[in-house]
């Protein structure tokens, strides 16, 4: 089963449209496919338990249930993009084994 | 892919003067619900959202903020984007104790909830231009800004 990555922010629609869908090519590309879901930051806490990774664009500081949390602006401004796609790879990379 | 997303050259506002982001995104949103791409609520519902969510986003100047509402106060997909000689504090996505200052204002009246993914991208693409921030920022009629921003959200340059 693919690793499961949680995106949220504000509204659950806008810019966490756009980093999912770039996490989703970039993992593609580097063969370890995964599935996306969108939700609302307000949303987070009772949501995220189960998933492999948390990526918010926007300000969260909610609980994680002990997820991994990785901060997704960088993936829509541009700027550090590179670390942030190394850092998602990373953990979903460990997580396959 | 095409992006089925109307441009409307009065929703091209070079050069405009605002005290502050809710002034900013207020104008913005009263010329998107003038000519129909908005139900009046979304005037209210954008700046309500802008102050629980802000959008600011941190680059190096001119800074963008990329303002949005609810998809079901939208009319008809489409972007209203306004320059500000002098910029106004944007709170900061990511850290909202932070501000950033905003010359360039990419106000995004999003119809569907998940139809849009290769517009907002391109809108990305236009954040992460520096050169065309510029560009945008210096032009100086409703025409050339929309000159500039149109090949970028349509796709018909690159």
């Amino acid at each position: 089963m693919p690793a499961r990555i949680l995106v949220a922010c504000g509204n659950g629609i806008a810019t966490s449209t756009v980093v999912a869908s770039k996490i989703r090519s970039f993992m593609e590309d580097k063969g370890l496919p995964v599935d996306t879901t969108q939700t609302k930051l307000m949303e987070v806490p009772g949501k995220v338990e189960g998933f492999d990774l948390l990526v918010t664009t926007g300000e969260f500081d909610g609980k994680t249930h002990g997820v991994p949390y990785v901060k997704g602006m960088p993936i829509l401004t541009g700027i550090g993009a590179d670390n942030t796609f190394n850092e998602i790879y990373k953990i979903i990379k460990e997580k396959e084994g | 892919m095409k992006v089925d997303i109307d441009l409307d050259k009065s929703l091209f506002l070079p050069h405009m003067t605002a005290d502050d982001s809710t002034d900013v995104i207020e104008q913005l949103s009263t010329q998107l619900y003038e000519i129909g791409y908005v139900k009046e609520s979304y005037i209210a519902a954008i700046k309500k959202r802008e102050m629980e969510y802000p959008t600011g986003l941190p680059s190096k100047s001119p800074a963008v903020a990329i303002p949005h509402a609810d998809f079901n106060l939208v009319n008809k997909t489409t972007v209203a984007v306004g320059t500000l000689e002098k910029p106004v504090e944007f709170h900061d996505m990511e850290n909202i104790k932070k501000t950033i200052p905003v010359q360039i204002v990419i106000m995004l009246a999003i119809g569907e909830p998940h139809g849009q993914v290769e517009m907002l991208q391109r809108v990305v693409g236009i954040i992460q231009d520096e050169k065309l921030r510029n560009d945008i920022l210096n032009a100086n009629t409703s025409e050339e800004l929309l000159n500039l921003i149109e090949p970028s959200l349509l796709g018909i340059l690159n």
